[in-house]
């Protein structure tokens, strides 16, 4: 019974989060002593990966300094970048293995930990069969350890079950784009965002979620680029937009269906390039022209001229780049909701030239690299689908097995807790995930943890979800260990090691394959350094579809940073795919595919009649494990809010700083009210970055996109109070 | 001296406030941020602004200063009031037509924006200018600003009768040449 040992009050005197506003020694130190050595590396956080270096002194980060020549950023940095640093030497760092007691949580030696965890695990296996235990990922992890764990599940537990935290990002954009073009990923480097005549920006919250993404826009600006925004927010980029469509949460694909019908309606499309390039055209312009343009714009909640003027922009420009993120993409339609707008650039012409292509805008860390690898519940290295048999032989035969010993697809992150739930999967391990604050309804969540037999965690900090583990592994922060990763752009960057684990604390790749060892497993796990790591995944993404085998840490460094497919060690690398319009597909094909309506997971109804979506502020990233023990971070933005219009307010009898009670079909949450007239009066916003009473998670459900298994974050129906006071527990 | 200039343009500006953050980690004063920063209006708009000294030809600040504590070097950066001599008196943060100075009451001192003249001293951008991912914020040479931007750069303020003249640029619409911040100079009134 996996119940969270001791008093939240116990737990968060030991654990935190805690708040380091300063930096190890003092703000004076630096200056003082000044560093040991600079180390050109990566920000920790979102899929921009701004190149960044990082000031070390006695084997602590102290501080950073831009890093001006790498090519992507520049030296830019959002604030979470720029506060990074304050991580190491955090006082909440996990020093040591935790074991669970009568008594809470006890220190260990990595021995007894580990042997444990095997043991436990194996008992399970043994009992209930090899998929009785399950592995969660996450797409912070380098691309070395997601390979690591994959394999590990695979060959190490035997387990189908394995699955990350990229479930939770854009997976819905690459199960549009791999059938669509063959391959997942961002069509384009953002180099060519600057040479757009038009950017369509389709829910992505670009000035916050992807900041430094912002200066490129700007950049098409100043070329004389138009700029036009969907979004039921105003976000900060918006203030710039050419035209701002406010689109009703969940209706995405029928404003993008209305775009098309106008261009077809009004002979806009590219006929020279449908006919050369596509497969599938007909049946999508049939189902486009069944939407009629008022009845678009009464579901959308947006006029049908600004649709009409959008559609002939996007059209009519010689070059147009669409751009997406979690707005389309969080949906239990959002595989169609990506295929609408990728059928708008096929219809128009808009792909495999300058300017031009749909473009996803990865969200986490390594969650590009962190997808190619092997940590997917459905995917073999190189991107190659579980259920091929070429791909299943070559990397079988990498991995020194028989194919027959690779387990088929395994369930997706939600379906694992709710496998969990019902107590079909008894054991978890579960590294660089924090699913108590991050998977939807998080009440069901936590009935989950606490059902679990067994429960292992890897990580750093005591996560909210560590709370409930049997034994925690104390792990290595992102610059405590080298490794690859591939950014939002497709670009495979260098982490660097500029520390060591502190304490007792390991390398997470240390930490898997000691585990392995622990298992019996250790032929399988020979490694002792990541390169080695690397090497044998260059080997198994080879042939793929995410061909890294031209790829080294040498060429990246000198190249800054490697595009695949690299297929060997003379290819220069692709940073644009689908040159003269030709996708991977083997006839060079690109597909319309078909976008049938569904109605959310949650419909909006009598008693719900108001949407909830849900989201990130610049100053936190995804749980907040991390940034919440940030002093700076956590002084910007320190408490969750709900974003309100004032007319819906006023219905209400809300003013400015009342507190709010927000209801969905799952429970209540009660926070303090942010009212601006930069949301539709029909929709709340609150931020999913916390814990407990403060987290939106609690309000989210559980409906996943059949083919993707996103979860449905955009869209809750929810109804809205004022409270009469600040919940009783306080906000924190 | 850098060919380079400091550009500001509150257009591009997006909010997060990686100046602020990026700014208290500057060696002369870690742990303080003496960037100006201000959502304009929340409730009504998405507009964020975030300002750095504009270092005045002619610093008001400078000027009403009773202790001589506010000096202007030859590379005509304005620096913090020096620690010796100033009051604490405020003059210089009333009388600021851009409400730049801040009193640090702990310490009895006024600071503001040094063009991080640490790093600009050694060809290095200022911090802020360098974070800053909209690039609201930038030091680059008249040349970059005039081939990449759409805006123009003016450095000449009307504050009611004052004129003032900077070092930083703001970048205005290519049509203005002076920008004035005073609602009487938009007015019609009958002549007397």
């Amino acid at each position: 019974m996996a119940k969270a040992p001791g008093t939240p009050a116990e737990l968060l005197e030991r654990f935190g989060p805690h708040l380091n506003a300063t930096p190890s020694g003092g703000w004076q130190y630096e200056a003082q002593h000044g560093p040991d050595r600079l180390v050109k590396t990566h920000c920790c956080f979102c899929g921009q990966q701004c190149g960044i270096q990082l000031k070390v002194k006695d084997n602590t980060v102290i501080g950073f300094e831009p890093w001006e020549e790498f090519p992507f950023n520049k030296g830019m940095l959002c604030p979470k970048g720029v506060k990074r640093y304050l991580q190491s030497g955090h006082p909440d760092r996990l020093l040591d293995p935790l074991m669970r007691t009568d008594a809470g949580f006890q220190t260990a030696t990595w021995d007894d930990a580990l042997a444990f965890t095997a043991r436990r695990l194996r008992e399970l296996q043994d009992r209930h069969g090899k998929d009785a235990v399950a592995v969660y990922g996450g797409a912070s992890l380098t691309t070395e350890k997601s390979y690591l764990l994959g394999k590990f599940a695979r060959v190490g537990l035997g387990t189908r079950h394995i699955d990350y935290n990229g479930r939770l990002c854009m997976v819905s954009a690459g199960t549009a784009y791999k059938p669509a073009f063959g391959v997942d990923r961002s069509p384009i480097p953002w180099s060519e965002i600057p040479k757009a005549h038009v950017l369509l920006v389709v829910g992505a919250n670009i000035g916050e979620c992807a900041p430094i993404t912002t200066s490129y826009i700007w950049q098409c600006r100043d070329n004389g680029g138009k700029l036009i925004v969907v979004d039921p927010r105003m976000t900060p980029i918006t203030r710039n937009a050419d035209l701002y469509l406010p689109v009703r949460p969940g209706t995405d694909l029928v404003l993008l269906m209305g775009m098309l019908n106008v261009i077809l309606r009004e002979g806009l499309e590219d006929r020279a390039f449908i006919e050369e390039h596509t497969v599938g055209f007909d049946a999508v312009a049939a189902d486009a022209l069944t939407y009629d343009l008022r009845d678009v714009a009464e579901r959308t909640g947006v006029p049908a001229e600004a649709i009409e003027r959008a559609a002939r922009m996007f059209a009519t420009a010689d070059r147009a780049i669409a751009m997406h993120a979690r707005g389309l993409e969080h949906h239990s339609k959002g595989v169609e909701n990506c295929s609408a707008l990728i059928n708008l650039c096929l219809a128009t012409g808009h792909l495999g030239r300058d300017g031009c292509g749909p473009t996803m805008i990865t969200g986490q860390g390594n969650g590009q690299g962190g997808r190619e690898h092997g940590q997917k519940c459905d995917q073999l290295p190189g991107q190659r689908s579980i259920s091929d048999p070429e791909g299943r032989a070559h990397v079988a035969k990498v991995w020194g097995i028989t194919p027959d010993e690779i387990p088929q697809a395994g369930y997706s992150a939600v379906e694992i807790m709710e496998a969990i739930h019902r107590g079909e999967i008894k054991g978890l391990l579960s590294i660089c995930f924090n699913p108590l604050v991050s998977l939807p309804d998080a009440g069901y969540t936590r009935e989950a943890l606490e059902k679990l037999e067994f429960f292992g965690v890897i990580d750093f900090f005591l996560s909210e979800t560590a709370c409930h583990a049997d034994v925690v592994l104390a792990g290595s922060l992102q610059e405590e260990e080298e490794g690859v990763v591939c950014s939002a752009e497709g670009r495979v960057i260098h982490i660097q090691q500029a520390v060591t684990p502190p304490g007792r604390a390991k390398l997470d790749s240390q930490i898997i394959c000691d585990l392995a060892k622990h298992l019996g497993k250790q032929q399988y796990f020979p490694y002792s350094h990541p390169r080695e790591i690397f090497d044998e995944l260059r080997e198994a993404s080879r042939g793929g579809v995410a061909d890294y085998y031209g790829i080294t840490y040498e060429r990246i460094d000198k190249e800054m940073g490697v595009f695949w497919p690299c297929p060997s060690l003379d290819h220069p690398g692709t940073p644009r795919l689908f040159e003269g319009g030709r996708s991977m597909h083997p006839d060079g094909k690109s597909r319309f595919l078909p976008t049938p309506w569904r109605e959310s997971g949650d419909p909006v109804a009598e008693d719900f009649p108001l949407y909830l979506t849900t989201g990130r502020v610049v100053s936190h990233y995804l749980s907040g494990t991390q940034t919440r023990r940030i002093g700076a971070l956590v002084d910007q933005y320190p408490e969750p809010l709900i974003e309100m219009h004032p007319r819906l307010a006023a219905e209400h009898g809300i003013v400015a700083g009342d507190w709010v009670t927000v209801t969905t079909r799952r429970t209540a949450i009660t926070l303090q009210v942010s009212l601006l007239k930069t949301i539709r009066p029909d929709t709340v916003f609150v931020p999913y970055h916390w814990p407990g009473g403060r987290s939106a998670n609690q309000l989210t459900h559980r409906t996943i996109d059949p083919r993707s298994k996103i979860p449905e974050f955009k869209v809750s129906a929810c109804r809205v109070a004022k409270a009469s006071a600040p919940p009783a527990t306080g906000a924190r | 001296m850098s060919a380079r200039n400091f550009y500001i343009d509150p257009s591009r500006c997006i909010g997060c406030q990686s100046c602020v953050q990026a700014c208290s980690e500057c060696d002369t004063h870690r742990g303080q941020s003496m960037i100006n920063f201000d959502f304009i209006d929340r409730p009504e708009s998405i507009g964020s602004a975030a300002y750095v000294c504009f270092h005045c030809e002619d610093p008001t600040c400078a000027e009403v200063c009773p202790a001589d504590a506010i000096k202007k070097g030859i590379d005509g950066i304005v620096q913090s009031a020096l620690d010796p001599r100033c009051i604490g008196c405020s003059n210089c943060v009333i009388a600021c037509p851009f409400g730049i100075p801040k009193m640090k009451v702990a310490q009895e001192q006024m600071m503001k924006c040094d063009m991080c003249y640490d790093r600009t001293s050694a060809d290095l951008k200022p911090m802020c200018a360098t974070v800053c991912p909209s690039q609201a914020l930038t030091f680059a040479t008249p040349e970059e600003i005039a081939r990449t931007r759409r805006e123009v750069p003016t450095n000449v303020f009307y504050f009611g009768d004052q004129k003032v003249v900077t070092k930083v640029m703001m970048m205005v619409p290519a049509d203005v040449e002076a920008m004035s911040v005073d609602v009487v100079d938009y007015m019609w009134e009958p002549q007397s």
